[in-house]
C-alpha cells in the first residue's frame, strides 16, 4: 500500500461545494433579516437578495443532481455500516488520540456519519427549504384558495424550522473541518481537491497509466 | 398573459396616457359661452342663470336631480340601508335637520330649507354654477340654503360683495379642483376638517402632495377619476370599491375611473413581488403614507360634551392653539387636529355599516359610527388606510339613540347662541319627529374615513420594512389574522431554533476546548 496525493474532489465538486457555501451563508443571513432576528439590512433588500440567492441555489442543485447521477457519485452518500464507531470516535477517541476508525478511499470518500449527515441535508433539509420556499415565492398563485391563509402559517413554520436545521448543520459541519490532521487540513483538501489516499500497487499503476484520476 | 401585460403597463399605457391625459385636463369645447347672448345677463338671481343654461342643456337638470349631489339620498346596495346626510350620523357637526339653511349651503341646488323632505324638483333650482363656474367668483354663501349673495352683506366685520353672475355664467366649463373643493374640501364646517385627504391645499397641489393633481404635473381634476356619467358621479364612501377586479379601463371602459386600477391595472409594479401585494393591499396603503400633508390640519377629535362654557362675564369662551386653530369653542366643544397624520389600517371589502339617526345603539362601549366589513379571510377585502376620527357626542341614554342637535338659527333654542342642550336637542328631535326621553348623555364615538387622495410620488411610498417589521410601531402591527414575514414569528419555533443554533455552537466550542486540553495532556505523557 502506498499513500499518494490523489484528486478526490473534482473541479465541479469543489465549485458546487463553495458556491453552495456562499449561497447558504447569504440565504441564512438574509433569511434571519427577513425573519426579524436582525435588522442589518432593509427588508426589501433582504428579500431581493434572498430570492436571487434562492434561485441560484436551486439552479445549482439541479446541475448537481444531474452531476451526481451521471457520474455515479451519488453512491457516496448511501448508508454505510460503522456509524456507531464513528460517533464514538468523535465523542471520545479523538480526545485521547485514537486513530479514525475509517480509511478514506477513492470509492469511499466519506465516513458513515458524513454520509448520513449529507444525505439528511440533501433529501430532508434542502428539499424542505426549497419546496416551502417555492410555495412562499409563488404564494399569489394559490392565495385564492380558502385554506391559503392557514397554509401560509404552515409554510412559514416548515421553512423556518428547516432553516434552523440548516444553520445547526452548518455550525457543526464547519467545526468538523477542524478535526483533520491539522485544523485546516480538510479545508485545504476542499480547496485543492487533493488528499492523501492509500492505494494498492495495482490501483496506483492503473491511475498512473489511465490518468482517470489525477495524482501528484 | 402575465408575460404580456407588463409590457402594456410599461410602454403602451404611459404612451396612451400621455396622449389622453392632457386632453382630459383641458378638454376644448366647440362652444365659447362668453359669446352666447342669453348668458350676457344681467341676472338678479342664480336660478335665472340655471334657466338660461337649461335652454340649451335640456336634460342637465333632470340628470342632476338623480344624482346624490341633489338627493342626499342613497340606498346601500350591500346592506339595503337608506343613507344620506339627513339620516346618517357622523362624529362632526351632527344632523343637517333643523339646521338647513346652514348645512344645505352645500346642496347642489337653491332653497332647500327643509331636509326632512326631498328637495322640490324645480328645474331652475339646480345649481349649475357651483360646479361649472370657472371665473372663480361664484360662491354659495354659508347660511342661505345654497344661494350665493345677491346684495353686499357684512360678514365677520367685512362687507362681502355678491358674485358677478353674468361673468360666472359666461365662464362655464368642466369643473376644476376648486369647484368640487368648495364643498368637499370644507366638509365638517371648515378647511380640511372632515376627510383629512381633502383640503384647499389640493387646489394647487405640489407633486409631493398629489402626484396626479399637481399643477406642474398631470394636472388632473377630481372628475378625471371621478368619472361623471350623465351628471352622476362615480366613487363613493357609502359604497366603496375596495378592490377593482375590472382593472384597466381601456380598451373596455366601465365609465368609472374612481379606482387606481382603472388606469394602473392590478400589476402596476416592475417588481413581481410588489404586484403580489395588490390583491390584499390597497394601492392607497403604501402610496399615501400620511394624510393632511398640504399644510392644512384636519380635525382628529371633536368633543361636544364640553361645549357651552362661558367666562366670568358670561361671554362664550373660544380658545385658539399656537397654530391659530380653535382648540375650544363654546359652540362646539374641544377639538384636536393633526397634520401629516399616519393612517390607521383595517381590512375593508367596501361594505360599510353606518349608524343613522334613530338607530338603537349600544352605549356600553365606544360607538363605531361606521363599521367596516371584511377581514383577512375575505378575498374581496384589502388592507386600507383610514383617518380615525374620535368623537364624543350627545345621545339619549334612555332610548339609546343619537340625537338631532339644533345648532343654527336665530331662535331661543339654537345651541349656538343659547348654549343649552336641553333646549336645542328638544327642538331638533321635535323637528325631526323623533322620540326623545328628555335626557342627554355623551357617548364616545369613532369614525373611519377611507384615505384615497393625496397620492404621493412613488419615491415617497411606504418602504417594505415599515410593515414587515417586528417593531410595535410597524404600520400593520395591530392588524390580525394573517402571517406576514418580518412581523410574525412562532414563539416556540424561535426558541427551539435559537436553542439549536446556540446549543450547536456551545457544543462545538466545548468539544474543541476538550480536544485542546486532552491533546496537551497526551503530549506531556
Amino acid at each position: 500500500m502506498i499513500k499518494r496525493d490523489v484528486m478526490i474532489y473534482t473541479r465541479y465538486e469543489r465549485f458546487w461545494h463553495w458556491s453552495q457555501a456562499v449561497l447558504i451563508f447569504t440565504l441564512f443571513f438574509t433569511g434571519l433579516g427577513i425573519h426579524g432576528t436582525h435588522s442589518l439590512l432593509k427588508f426589501g433588500q433582504a428579500v431581493t437578495i434572498h430570492t436571487t440567492a434562492a434561485y441560484a441555489l436551486m439552479a445549482l442543485w439541479v446541475f448537481t443532481t444531474f452531476w451526481n447521477f451521471t457520474t455515479g457519485q451519488w453512491r457516496q452518500y448511501l448508508f454505510k455500516k460503522g456509524i456507531i464507531k464513528v460517533i464514538r470516535f468523535y465523542a471520545w477517541g479523538i480526545l485521547v488520540g485514537e486513530p479514525h476508525p475509517y480509511k478514506k478511499s477513492l470509492q469511499r470518500k466519506q465516513n458513515a456519519l458524513q454520509s448520513l449527515a449529507y444525505m439528511t441535508f440533501m433529501v430532508i433539509i434542502g428539499p424542505a427549504l426549497w419546496v416551502t420556499g417555492i410555495a412562499y415565492l409563488f404564494y399569489n398563485e394559490w392565495a385564492g384558495a380558502p385554506w391559503s391563509g392557514d397554509a401560509l402559517w404552515g409554510v412559514a413554520v416548515l421553512h423556518t424550522l428547516a432553516a434552523f436545521a440548516m444553520g445547526t448543520f452548518v455550525i457543526i459541519h464547519i467545526y468538523m473541518t477542524t478535526t483533520g490532521k491539522t485544523p485546516l487540513h480538510y479545508v485545504r483538501t476542499m480547496i485543492t481537491g487533493y488528499d492523501k489516499v492509500e492505494l494498492s500497487e495495482v490501483e496506483e499503476a492503473y491511475l498512473a497509466e489511465t490518468k482517470s484520476v489525477e495524482m501528484r | 398573459m402575465r408575460r404580456f401585460f407588463p409590457l402594456v403597463g410599461r410602454w403602451l399605457l404611459p404612451l396612451a396616457l400621455a396622449i389622453w391625459l392632457p386632453g382630459l385636463a383641458q378638454a376644448s369645447s366647440t362652444a365659447d359661452h362668453s359669446k352666447f347672448e342669453s348668458l350676457k345677463g344681467p341676472f338678479t338671481s342664480a336660478p335665472e342663470v340655471t334657466k338660461a343654461c337649461l335652454a340649451c342643456h335640456t336634460e342637465a337638470s333632470h340628470q342632476v336631480m338623480k344624482s346624490i349631489h341633489w338627493t342626499w339620498d342613497f340606498t346601500n346596495p350591500d346592506t339595503g340601508k337608506r343613507l344620506g346626510k339627513p339620516r346618517t350620523m357622523n362624529s362632526f357637526c351632527g344632523s343637517p335637520l333643523s339646521n338647513e339653511p346652514r348645512c344645505t349651503s352645500c346642496h347642489a341646488g337653491y332653497g332647500w330649507t327643509d331636509a326632512r323632505q326631498q328637495p322640490e324638483p324645480v328645474q331652475e333650482n339646480v345649481d349649475c354654477l357651483v360646479c361649472h363656474d370657472r371665473s372663480g367668483g361664484y360662491k354659495k354663501v354659508a347660511t342661505d340654503a345654497g344661494h350665493p349673495l345677491y346684495e353686499p352683506r357684512m360678514m365677520g366685520g367685512k362687507s362681502v360683495m355678491p358674485p358677478d353672475l353674468a361673468k360666472a355664467a359666461q365662464s362655464v366649463a368642466d369643473p376644476g379642483r376648486d369647484n368640487c373643493g368648495a364643498c368637499h374640501f370644507n366638509g365638517g364646517g371648515g378647511d380640511g376638517v372632515k376627510h383629512g385627504d381633502l383640503d384647499t391645499s389640493l387646489v394647487k397641489p405640489s407633486r409631493k402632495l398629489d402626484v396626479h393633481m399637481a399643477a406642474d404635473g398631470a394636472n388632473m381634476t377630481c372628475a378625471t377619476c371621478h368619472t361623471f356619467n350623465d351628471h352622476i358621479p362615480s366613487g363613493s364612501r357609502y359604497d366603496t370599491t375596495a378592490k377593482d377586479p375590472h382593472g384597466l379601463d381601456l380598451p373596455k371602459d366601465d365609465h368609472n375611473r374612481a379606482t387606481c386600477e382603472s388606469c394602473h391595472g392590478d400589476t402596476p409594479h416592475q417588481q413581481a413581488k410588489l404586484n403580489d401585494h395588490t390583491d390584499r393591499v390597497a394601492c392607497q396603503t403604501c402610496h399615501i403614507p400620511e394624510f393632511a400633508r398640504g399644510g392644512v390640519a384636519t380635525k382628529t377629535l371633536w368633543d361636544w360634551s364640553t361645549a357651552g362654557r362661558k367666562d366670568a362675564d358670561g361671554k362664550a369662551v373660544f380658545i385658539k392653539d399656537d397654530h391659530g386653530h380653535l382648540s375650544y369653542s363654546a359652540e362646539k366643544g374641544d377639538f384636536q387636529y393633526g397634520e401629516n397624520v399616519r393612517p390607521a389600517y383595517y381590512w375593508y371589502n367596501g361594505v360599510t355599516e353606518q349608524v343613522n339617526i334613530g338607530d338603537k345603539i349600544d352605549d356600553s362601549t365606544i360607538l363605531r359610527l361606521n363599521t367596516l366589513h371584511g377581514d383577512a379571510k375575505d378575498p374581496k377585502a384589502r388592507i386600507w388606510p383610514f383617518k380615525e376620527m374620535r368623537g364624543k357626542q350627545p345621545y339619549d341614554p334612555e332610548l339609546k339613540t343619537l340625537v338631532v342637535n339644533h345648532v343654527f338659527g336665530q331662535d331661543d333654542s339654537a345651541f349656538w347662541g343659547n348654549y343649552d342642550y336641553a333646549k336645542s336637542i328638544k327642538f331638533g328631535m321635535d323637528y325631526a319627529g323623533l322620540p326623545w326621553s328628555g335626557k342627554v348623555g355623551f357617548i364616545e364615538t369613532r369614525m373611519t374615513w377611507p384615505i384615497t387622495h393625496m397620492v404621493a410620488p412613488k419615491e415617497d411610498a411606504l418602504k417594505c420594512g415599515q410593515c414587515h417589521t417586528r417593531g410595535e410601531d410597524g404600520r400593520l402591527a395591530q392588524l390580525p389574522g394573517f402571517y406576514m414575514p418580518g412581523r410574525d414569528s412562532i414563539r416556540w419555533l424561535d426558541i427551539l431554533g435559537y436553542l439549536a443554533l446556540g446549543g450547536a455552537l456551545a457544543g462545538v466550542l466545548l468539544h474543541g476546548l476538550a480536544r485542546i486540553v486532552m491533546n496537551r495532556k497526551t503530549r506531556h505523557d
